[in-house]
């Protein structure tokens, strides 16, 4: 009614009206709904929900929309429809006692009729009419007009008279669902419903290695852009989501904080002192190379900052990691307990893909977390296929981003001379902003962990291999040491260590030998320097006693001539 | 023309007759006038003294498509004798109809 209204008032700015489906995710790809006071098929295979996806769509309608609806069932009689949706928590007679809904179910039973000569349908359009002026309803629902054909023989008339109900309908100005089943070649086996459609969805349930996936495609949609791609969707407790593969739109809000890695040292890499929030971190690492911890760490550091964190792991149970990380003096049972921190663990091969992203944005959902960290994202490689584990990572990051949440995913790669990234890393490589690698690095008969940063987008950071151990106080990035063939870790640290310190003392004593030496020197040139003054000063007494004698001569001389 | 309740009340001396027949249709439509005279003329012929016809037209009473399941105009509608029968159409196949009311089985 909105859009409608708004068309009106701003003819530039147009907007097709639509009509909100109210099911997850199918809204954002058909960018609104489906066509308002148009008919929309939804065909598929036997078993993909068309009926579930048409019924969701009149209940919503009602419920959150305020539009009454019609459901013609040629299929399913009105209690077992009822019966089917109330496990979804649809409560279908309540709705009909409050005047909203009415289901009519039309029954084509081929043994009870006779067809002789000319007819047309026009009981099922005042049926229909009938029915949708009892409630004012907008929206209808014909589920399925296939079982029109097998009821009735005359093809030519039946072909005739569905065009004409499709025109009725639009005509009525009632947003139509039509559903159809899946012809051989045709969408719809009568090859028809699709062509008088406004838009058409197809619906279809495919088993890819023992795993179903339910995917869903809009064929058509007249007037309007939609989304084009085969998105998965979900049935569950609560009816059909559709999960678009990826947003739209890449234009999501950016944060410029910055929250802390948690590890004391691992900060100072980064030119800012830690991630952006907001941003995904990826942490990988071979077997044993402490990424849990890492990412335990920033848990914990999170927590203590009054962050809410959710902890996906996929390998621990909750006991386990607080048990293990409490050997590392992180105590992760205070955050629990707090409600800083769930831990939802669970096997990946549990089920599949989509159902993992589904549960992930439903505890997102429910606890409203500004962290996740995912451990190890590598696992979900074993349910999927590279593709569709991408994919859903690609649906996941932009979830999170779409939040702002800050996500670490830490990933298992495998031991490769190259220690270049493998699959599990290409897969999500691209999509992270930054990307950390803990690394064994082995030699002198032992191993010792090494952390650097790969990338960090929007940052800069330091290039260095920094070792780090891992004691009971927590983890350690140690000081870089310099050997003559680059850093040096472990023993061979040490080693220089003590070769540093040898050479020192070295250094030390020859100094202190040097220095006596100069004293000496010193000592034995001033004893010259003396010997010569003396010297000098015997020879100076010497002459002024002779330049005195010659003096007294001289008077003595003197004193002679006068007398 | 028809004026179902007339028509309705002529034909429908007794309220348990043998034979009870209900027609439904949409407004005067060339096709329902025409099952109209159709219904009339096999009734007279075959089921003569012992039918009744109802007309029920769902312009007028749209509410009662639903109890007989009605899709199709015109629906003749066999109530009794049991089991419900239905014939859709103008009625001008003689021969379909009189098998669908099981007035004479096809040999």
């Amino acid at each position: 009614m909105q859009e409608t209204s708004k068309t009106h008032n701003t003819p530039n700015n147009f907007i097709f009206p639509k009509a909100p489906t109210g099911v997850e995710g199918l809204d954002e790809i058909t960018e609104g709904g489906f066509p308002k006071g148009r008919p929309t098929l939804i065909c598929g295979g036997p078993g993909c929900g068309k009926t579930l996806l048409s019924m969701q769509f009149l209940i919503k309608g009602i419920t959150d929309y305020d539009e009454p609806g019609v459901f013609m069932s040629f299929e399913e009689p009105t209690a077992d429809l009822s019966l089917n949706v109330k496990s979804l928590g649809f409560d279908l007679e309540q709705l009909k006692a409050d005047k909203k809904l009415v289901i009519d179910h039309v029954r084509v039973e081929r043994s009870e009729i006779e067809e002789a000569g000319e007819y047309d349908l026009d009981g099922l359009f005042i049926r229909l009419g009938y029915a949708i002026d009892t409630v004012k309803a907008t929206r209808v629902v014909l589920d399925t007009l296939e079982a029109l054909f097998s009821g009735l023989d005359n093809q030519a008339i039946l072909r005739a008279e569905l065009r004409r109900l499709f025109h009725w309908l639009k005509e009525k100005g009632v947003t139509a669902v039509i559903t159809g089943e899946r012809g051989d070649a045709t969408l719809t086996r009568q090859g028809l419903e699709e062509y008088v459609s406004d838009c058409v969805i197809l619906l279809d349930h495919r088993v890819i290695e023992q795993v179903s996936t339910r995917r869903l495609r809009i064929v058509k949609y007249r007037g309007s852009t939609h989304g084009t791609n085969e998105y998965p969707f979900l049935i569950d407790e609560d009816g059909i989501s559709v999960l678009p593969i990826t947003s739209l739109r890449l234009d999501n809000e950016v944060s410029s904080d910055i929250v802390s890695t948690g590890v004391p040292g691992l900060d100072d890499m980064f030119n800012r002192g830690g991630f952006y929030r907001g941003s995904n971190v990826l942490v990988s690492g071979t077997a044993g190379t402490a990424k849990t911890t890492v990412a335990c760490y920033f848990a914990d550091e999170q927590c203590k900052k009054g962050e809410k964190v959710i902890y996906f792991a996929f390998e621990e149970s909750p006991q386990q990691l607080v048990r293990n990380m409490k050997s590392i003096g992180i105590h992760l049972d205070k955050h629990i307990g707090d409600g800083a921190l769930l831990i939802h663990s669970s096997r990946p091969s549990l089920n599949g893909l989509e159902l993992h992203l589904l549960t992930l944005r439903k505890l997102i959902k429910e606890f409203k977390p500004t962290t996740i960290i995912i451990d190890p994202i590598s696992n979900l490689i074993n349910v999927g296929s590279e593709h569709e584990v991408r994919s859903m990572l690609v649906r996941l990051i932009d979830m999170l981003k779409y939040n702002n949440i800050t996500a670490m995913f830490t990933s298992l790669s495998k031991q490769t001379d190259t220690f270049r990234p493998d699959l599990a890393e290409e897969s999500v490589s691209s999509l992270v902003d930054t990307w950390i690698t803990v690394r064994d690095m082995e030699g002198m008969g032992e191993r010792n962990r090494g952390i650097f940063i790969i990338k960090a987008r929007g940052m800069g950071h330091s290039n260095q291999v920094r070792e780090f151990i891992i004691t009971p106080k927590g983890i350690e990035l140690l000081d870089v040491e310099l050997g003559p063939e680059g850093i040096l870790t472990g023993v061979a640290r040490q080693s220089n260590e003590m070769n540093k310190k040898l050479s020192e003392i070295k250094l030390q004593s020859e100094l202190d030998r040097k220095d006596r030496e100069i004293a000496r020197k010193r000592k034995v040139l001033e004893a010259n320097i003396e010997a010569l003054r003396n010297e000098f000063e015997s020879a100076e007494e010497e002459l002024s006693l002779l330049k005195a004698t010659e003096a007294m001569q001289e008077q003595v001389a003197l004193n002679k001539k006068q007398k | 023309m028809i004026n179902s309740e007339e028509t309705a009340l002529s034909l429908n001396e007794s309220d348990a007759a043998e034979w009870q027949l209900l027609l439904y249709i949409a407004g005067q439509t060339p096709k329902s006038i025409k099952a109209l005279s159709n219904v009339k003329k096999y009734a007279e012929e075959h089921l003569k003294g012992k039918y009744s016809i109802e007309i029920i037209d769902l312009l007028k009473t749209p509410q009662l498509a639903e109890g007989d399941q009605i899709l199709a105009v015109p629906t003749l509608v066999r109530r009794v004798p049991e089991p419900i029968r239905k014939i859709i159409g103008d009625l001008s196949n003689e021969e379909r109809v009189l098998v669908g009311l099981n007035i004479r089985p096809l040999k």
